[in-house]
């Protein structure tokens, strides 16, 4: 198996990147996804595979029976795993509220709207000092 | 010295108060502090006289490499400078008190002008390499406070930045300069460089140090090309002005070269550069200063023309130079000190500084005609004044050259006939003549501003006429210093009728015919083409120097700071690939060996239900719903291969995750109607080159790096000290909440923050938000 992971790694991590270039802001989000994900795995492969034993210690002893699973990536991963899940529910949020203030997800006219915007903000601090 | 340095740095910073208190009489009370540093200096005159010298130091930064004191050192040379700068600030501060009166700014003036004050009397006083660095650049910048005094004109602001700009350049070339020349010698103090100069001289370094000092003197000191600045720094308020260009700033690259004239000097490159550039400079600016009308043009103008004289004769490096060059700063400073203080005065009470627009002052402002009168006959050399023996020295300088001395005396004599003019329409046009309207009506400048100039005035007659007075007590030890061995000379009026005495009363008699032709010269064309060249130009440059780089850094905004986060995207990744790809190629080669002989059948179909869940979602859905899926059932084949591997948590994780992630996508997809991808199939293939460059660099350094045997030391002390240390037997979970706990509740905190927004993100409304603004 150790040999077919950093092929599915990098696969995943390449459509996650071709998502993540989109113009839909759904589509870029998928690809975050994706990304973490094959971030993950290749941590998890760089730690070598080698076992079905998990880290963990019989009762009675004090150190684990080898052979068991490398816990380092794991412990790493497992923290990825989590604030990868925030990141993703911030990014969602955002998305939601672009749409709700905006109209749009659209990153192209994303960026016309945003220099609407700005210049609205500038006529109008301008507006006021007058 | 340092209590002086610092004195009057903690003056300036309390000046605005003083000022609140004393109102008006602040001026004499802040004087009173130059003043007093004056006294202070003057009082290490026998010692200086003795033909000793003083250090005084105390440890500043210390470094493996090299240390920073805080070290003064006063011979000869700084103390001659020291007193100019205390003496003529003492003057300044009474003068600026007097011209800015009721100006809104006063004690701004005041703080800058301390502030500066007190970083030119470091660069004099440092003995250390480092710290003279840092007054110079305190110099220039607190010059650019100075001369952007009128920061509501755009004209000032553009000549401070101007000044800063240039000054600053040549500050950072003198910095390498110096730490070349640090590393160079070793010795990091100008008291010990001083007995270095064979070691510098004959290092490889050596044309680099000189190049650099270089670079950082003659910006400073206003040189043929660097020049312009230095009339356009006229735009600050005249006090500024006199105290800037007769005494100190400009001063500062003469300074800087007399110092290291023993150490880099006496080379033939030193000779041609320093003495080639001064004797441009003192040519063409001379000339210059006849083509304005406004004083302090003129004034600008035969400043850079002094400068010149004074890098010539650091240049021509032989005795009587040196001699030359201790006579020649003095005067200078003290008549061009008089001379911008007059013509601040006259400006300030006619309402115009052109010298065609006055006439007749005379009687209107006697004392200050007197004290211009006295300074412009010694600025044009003429006897019994102290400018007469400085410019006698300069010719005889001149004609002693070791090379070139016949180009030397001729630019020189040329030079000097125009200065000799400028001096009479200084001195003469605004006081003599018919009287003519002026925009305010003329009286004598108050005794604040017409002390300064008549005592500076009444000493170039006195040292003129005595110079004993000064020769053997300062003269004398400043020749030495620069020279780098004791001296022993004396000055006099008169040497008996030899070749620069001719050569000075050809001078002035040829001087006087240019002012009778001033007006028709001053209009000619081919004066008008010389202004051009030599003045305008230069400033030409500088601007388009400055808006290229304005241009530049627009275009590079324009292109990289677009706006569209998947350009910024792809800039990044590129250059990922590039950089890592590069390194991972040369330095380790691609290592791509799969072998699938051991991989079982359930692995094999864990892997295909993946590499198909991409498939689907890249080439064969438009449904958002159905990638959403798709992404979930990648998802949940991580979760199974970690299970398969021995992370049983990882794959409980994982799985409740991705079932979340599933739920939160879809319900946000409810809320957004589903937008058509389109863009061109040029857009799309560049992302995929991309995206499939760095899938594939992924794999590669995944294999590479497992290919290389594991260390496993990490994870064993792990494994060994989890039921030991933290009597835990999950060793991952002991790992993330005993070991790196703290990790773990950064972690946690994060998580929080992020709940908090998304809950913030969609609870807040814009009417909300608008209903807070208005409370």
């Amino acid at each position: 198996m150790d040999t077919i992971l950093p092929i599915l790694a990098g696969a995943i991590f390449a459509s996650g990147i071709y998502l993540l270039l989109r113009k839909g802001l759904i589509l870029t989000i998928i690809g975050i996804i994706l990304i973490s994900n094959s971030v993950n795995l290749a941590l998890f492969s760089l730690g070598r595979i080698s076992t079905e034993n998990p880290p963990l210690i019989a009762a009675g002893s004090a150190i684990p029976e080898a052979p068991f699973a490398n816990p380092l990536p794991q412990a790493l991963i497992l923290t990825a795993i989590v604030i990868g899940f925030g990141l993703l529910a911030f990014a969602l949020a955002m998305a939601y509220r672009s749409y709700k203030e905006l109209g749009t997800i659209d990153q192209d006219s994303l960026l016309e709207d945003a220099e609407d915007t700005s210049a609205a903000i500038i006529n109008k601090t301008e507006n006021k000092e007058d | 010295m340092l209590t002086v340095v610092g004195l009057i740095f903690i003056v300036a910073l309390i000046a605005p108060w003083i000022y609140r208190v004393l109102q008006d009489k602040a001026g004499w009370v802040l004087a009173l502090v130059p003043f007093s540093s004056f006294l202070y200096l003057a009082s290490f005159f026998p010692e200086i006289a003795a033909g000793g010298s003083i250090t005084q130091s105390v440890t500043w930064v210390s470094m493996d490499l090299f240390e920073v004191n805080l070290a003064f050192y006063l011979d000869g040379l700084s103390l001659m400078f020291g007193l100019i700068i205390t003496g003529i600030g003492t003057f300044i501060v009474l003068y600026g008190s007097g011209y800015l009166a009721n100006h809104a700014y006063l004690p701004r003036f005041f703080t800058a002008v301390l502030l500066f004050m007190g970083s030119m009397l470091g660069v004099v006083l440092a003995d250390n390499l480092i710290s003279i660095f840092v007054f110079w650049e305190l110099t220039s910048f607190t010059s650019y406070l100075l001369i952007g005094f009128n920061h509501e004109q755009e004209s000032s602001r553009k000549a401070a930045l101007q000044a800063l700009l240039v000054t600053g350049i040549g500050g950072l070339a003198l910095l390498g300069g110096m730490v070349l020349m640090g590393f160079a010698s070793g010795a990091w103090e100008v008291s010990t460089l001083l007995n270095e100069g064979d070691i510098i001289r004959e290092h490889p370094h050596y044309l680099a140090i000189l190049l650099l000092v270089l670079g950082g003197a003659f910006t400073k000191s206003a040189q043929f090309p660097f020049h312009f600045w230095l009339p356009g720094a006229m735009a600050a308020p005249t006090p500024v002005s006199a105290y800037l260009h007769s005494a100190t700033m400009v001063k500062a690259g003469v300074y800087l070269l007399a110092r290291f004239h023993p150490v880099l000097g006496f080379t033939d490159t030193w000779m041609m550069l320093v003495g080639g550039f001064g004797v441009v400079t003192l040519l063409i600016s001379a000339w210059l200063s006849l083509s304005f009308t406004d004083l302090k043009q003129i004034l600008a103008y035969s400043t850079v023309m002094a400068l010149g004289t004074m890098m010539m004769l650091i240049g021509l490096g032989t005795e009587l130079a040196m001699q030359g060059l201790a006579v020649y700063v003095l005067s200078h400073a003290m008549y061009k000190g008089a001379l911008f203080m007059v013509a601040g005065g006259i400006d300030h009470e006619a309402g115009t500084r052109d010298v065609l627009k006055l006439g007749g002052l005379r009687s209107l402002m006697p004392i200050s005609a007197i004290a211009a009168m006295i300074a412009a006959l010694s600025m044009a050399g003429i006897p019994p004044l102290f400018g007469f023996i400085a410019k006698e020295l300069v010719y005889e300088a001149a004609l002693g050259a070791n090379f070139w001395a016949v180009g030397f005396i001729t630019l020189a004599v040329l030079a000097n006939i125009a200065i000799v003019s400028a001096s009479l329409i200084v001195a003469i046009r605004p006081f003599y003549g018919p009287k003519t309207e002026t925009p305010k009506k003329a009286h004598e400048a108050p005794f604040l501003m017409w002390i300064g100039p008549l005592t500076l005035a009444v000493l170039s007659a006195l040292f003129g006429l005595l110079p004993f007075i000064v020769d053997s007590k300062l003269m004398v030890p400043v020749a030495s210093a620069v020279w780098g061995s004791e001296l022993d000379f004396y000055l006099s009026l008169w040497h008996g009728i030899n070749l620069p005495l001719i050569l000075s009363v050809v001078t002035a008699a040829a001087g006087v015919g240019v002012y009778f032709i001033w007006d028709s010269i001053r209009e000619s064309a081919p004066m008008k083409v010389y202004q051009m060249i030599f003045a305008r130009f230069p400033v030409q440059v500088y601007e388009s120097l400055v808006n290229g780089m304005l241009n530049l850094a627009g275009f590079q905004t324009r292109v990289l700071q677009n706006g569209l986060m998947s350009n910024y995207l792809i800039t990044i990744m590129v250059a990922a690939i590039a950089a890592v790809g590069y390194t991972f190629f040369t330095k380790s080669g691609v290592i791509f060996n799969p072998d699938v002989s051991e991989v079982q059948i359930h692995e094999w179909a864990i892997a295909f239900g993946i590499v198909i869940s991409l498939g689907v979602m890249l080439f064969f859905t438009h449904s958002r719903l159905t990638m959403v899926v798709a992404a979930g059932i990648i998802g949940f084949g991580l979760a199974l291969i970690y299970l398969m591997h021995g992370a049983a948590d990882l794959a409980m994780t994982q799985v409740l995750v991705e079932t979340l992630t599933v739920i939160l996508v879809v319900l946000v997809l409810i809320h957004i109607p589903k937008m058509k991808e389109s863009r061109s199939i040029l857009y799309n293939s560049r992302d995929a080159i991309v995206a499939i460059a760095m899938g594939t660099l992924m794999t590669l350094l995944i294999f590479a790096v497992t290919a290389v045997p594991f260390d496993a030391f990490i994870s064993e002390f792990y494994a060994d000290a989890s039921y030991p240390l933290a009597h835990g037997r999950n060793i991952v979970n002991v790992i993330l909440v005993d070991f790196r706990a703290l990790d773990t509740m950064g972690e946690v905190v994060v998580v929080a923050i992020a709940g908090l927004a998304v809950y913030a993100l969609i609870k807040m409304t814009r009417a909300g938000a608008e209903k807070d603004v208005k409370k």
